[in-house]
């Protein structure tokens, strides 16, 4: 048991630090992916995780796999996307999941041809698929950063985003504040997702977010408990997937992403507002 | 001694992509004044009511609220999403943004009105109860909760009695009568003239412009209600644009056509 749960942890430092990095990622991705799955934007996160493509090529292309040019790159081109889409949808008749597709699909073919013009198609695999088994001090610094961030974020505007979600009409009535929050909602997903990439890659890192969200769904009605369900949904996840890579010498993104829809799968079946539960409802009744 | 008006309308033209909905409304609301506003459908008193609420921007005039006015909103079609995860105290408590904003910590005297609010509409009990399970009249009390919460000088009520059974209506009515006893100043779109002739003193009845405003008694007349009939409720894309030269030559529509085109500009409207 110590050789198959603890033992790869305690014995390599790369092991060490990939659980430190992802723990920390779903510990800040749990809410976020919470917040867009109720906002229904759960493909906004998908989207934007595409979006950032070029951004990240970009970085890559001038300095080669180095975290702080990719990052930043990513962030502005996320930003750009997130911006661009919010503002067609605001100032014309097109709603923000059509103005979202057509930016993030020039965005990402943009983004591809940028690294197939550099770079071999092992690079894109590396920007696309991630490299958890690699993050560097500099890495983890940028996630542990991109956490406190969300999680001081969120709490500020807790309340607003509540209202925002829940009745957008009555917040705009007695606060100016529904556009900013909006915006600053946004900025925490292409925070998140930018710091996602680094240890499961664009394609990945979007899954970490919506997952455990999804799964969480299933098992409250509440939105902080939800939150924590993602939380740990994502962190059980990422020691789950991170294992069963180290054992089964498994890419470590796919393996996490997988364990977390096993969750989701799960979730479905036998969470209390589950697919099981809702077919297997009582036919007894009270009469009030 | 706060000033008598509560609401000043000077030339408020409000509409939608170069249309007007409210078209050139002029007067005041005075402080603790009770109206319904009535009309056909597409006359305007949403759109008037959005206005109000500072939803909507004015295409032209303004709208001027007494200074340090509160105003609370219940629109005819809220954008409630009822399948979002909260509960009936949740939606209720948004009430106290007007006092609580985003920072502040709810207090205990803020749980007493949350509770009072919900023993007002009869929603006892209902603290709990997940908002998809309401029905839609259990929705509107709740809704109406939130307003009794957000303590405002002025309630803006539109539609209010939608999908409401006989013995909720009369429940929200007193509820309605007991602000404007406050000295809350309650402005409320309605459709039953008998409830309008019977509760509100005063109304205004609109046809995008405003036919008749002032003691229900003088604007409920037939002659004013024929005439309110008369209105045209689809837009028409060949009115001359109103502005110095169509305004003035109202016979000379031909000219105001020719001149339409170029005198589009910000703040024009059909």
């Amino acid at each position: 048991m110590y050789d198959i749960l603890v033992a790869p942890f305690a014995h390599y430092a790369f092991m060490q630090r990939a659980l430190l990095g992802s723990l920390v990622l779903a510990l800040s991705c749990g809410p976020v992916g919470v917040f867009l799955m109720l906002r229904r934007m759960s493909l906004t996160g998908d989207a934007m995780s595409h979006a950032i493509l070029p951004g990240a090529a970009i970085g890559f292309l001038f300095y080669g796999l180095d975290i702080v040019p990719m990052t930043i790159g990513g962030i502005v081109v996320g930003l750009l996307v997130a911006l661009g889409a919010g503002a067609v949808s605001r100032f014309t008749i097109q709603k923000e999941d059509a103005s979202m597709a057509a930016f993030y699909l020039i965005s990402l073919a943009f983004g591809v041809l940028l690294v197939s013009w550099h770079g071999s198609s092992v690079d894109l695999m590396h920007v696309l698929f991630g490299t958890v088994l690699a993050l560097d001090n500099a890495a983890l610094t940028l996630i542990a950063a991109i956490c406190l961030t969300t999680l001081i974020g969120l709490g500020l505007v807790w309340r607003a985003l509540v209202a925002e979600c829940l009745d957008p009409l009555f917040l705009r009535s007695v606060s100016r504040m529904g556009a900013v929050v909006h915006l600053l909602f946004l900025t925490l997903v292409v925070l998140n997702l930018v710091g996602g990439f680094q240890a499961l890659g664009t394609l990945l890192s979007v899954g970490l977010m919506m997952l455990p969200a999804a799964a969480a769904r299933f098992w409250t009605n509440r939105v902080a408990p939800m939150c924590g369900m993602a939380i740990g949904i994502g962190m059980v996840s990422c020691l789950a997937g991170l294992l069963i890579s180290f054992h089964a010498s498994l890419p470590s993104g796919p393996a996490i992403i997988l364990s977390a829809g096993c969750f989701y799968v799960v979730s479905i079946l036998v969470g209390p507002r589950g697919a099981l539960r809702s077919l297997a409802a009582p036919r007894r009744h009270r009469s009030a | 001694m706060p000033s008598p008006t509560c609401l000043t309308f000077d030339d408020l033209t409000l509409g939608y992509g170069g249309h007007a909905a409210v078209h050139h409304l002029s007067g005041t609301v005075a402080r603790g004044s009770m109206t319904a506003v009535i009309g056909a459908n597409g006359s305007g008193k949403s759109t008037l009511m959005k206005g109000i609420a500072g939803i909507l921007k004015p295409t032209g005039g303004h709208c001027l609220r007494a200074s340090n006015l509160s105003v609370a909103y219940l629109p005819q079609r809220s954008e409630l999403d009822c399948s979002f995860p909260a509960q009936v105290i949740d939606l209720v408590s948004l009430g106290l943004w007007p006092r609580r904003g985003l920072f502040g910590r709810y207090r205990p005297e803020d749980k007493a009105a949350l509770a009072a609010a919900l023993d007002a509409v009869g929603l006892h009990g209902f603290e709990k109860r997940p908002l998809d399970s309401l029905s839609g009249g259990q929705m509107q009390r709740a809704l109406f909760a939130r307003t009794l919460l957000q303590d405002a000088d002025l309630i803006l009520l539109d539609e209010p009695f939608n999908a409401v059974d006989s013995r909720t209506l009369t429940h929200l009515l007193a509820l309605i009568k007991q602000w404007s006893r406050e000295g809350r100043t309650i402005l409320a779109v309605l459709h039953d003239h008998d409830l309008v002739h019977a509760h509100f003193p005063q109304s205004m009845l609109m046809a995008r412009k405003v036919i008749a405003w002032g003691a229900t008694t003088d604007v409920l007349t037939t002659k004013n209600l024929q005439h309110a009939q008369q209105f045209q409720e689809a837009w028409d894309e060949d009115a001359p644009w109103c502005g110095s030269d169509a305004a003035a030559e109202p016979a000379d529509v031909t000219a105001a056509l020719f001149a339409g085109p170029s005198a589009k500009k910000v703040g024009t409207h059909v």
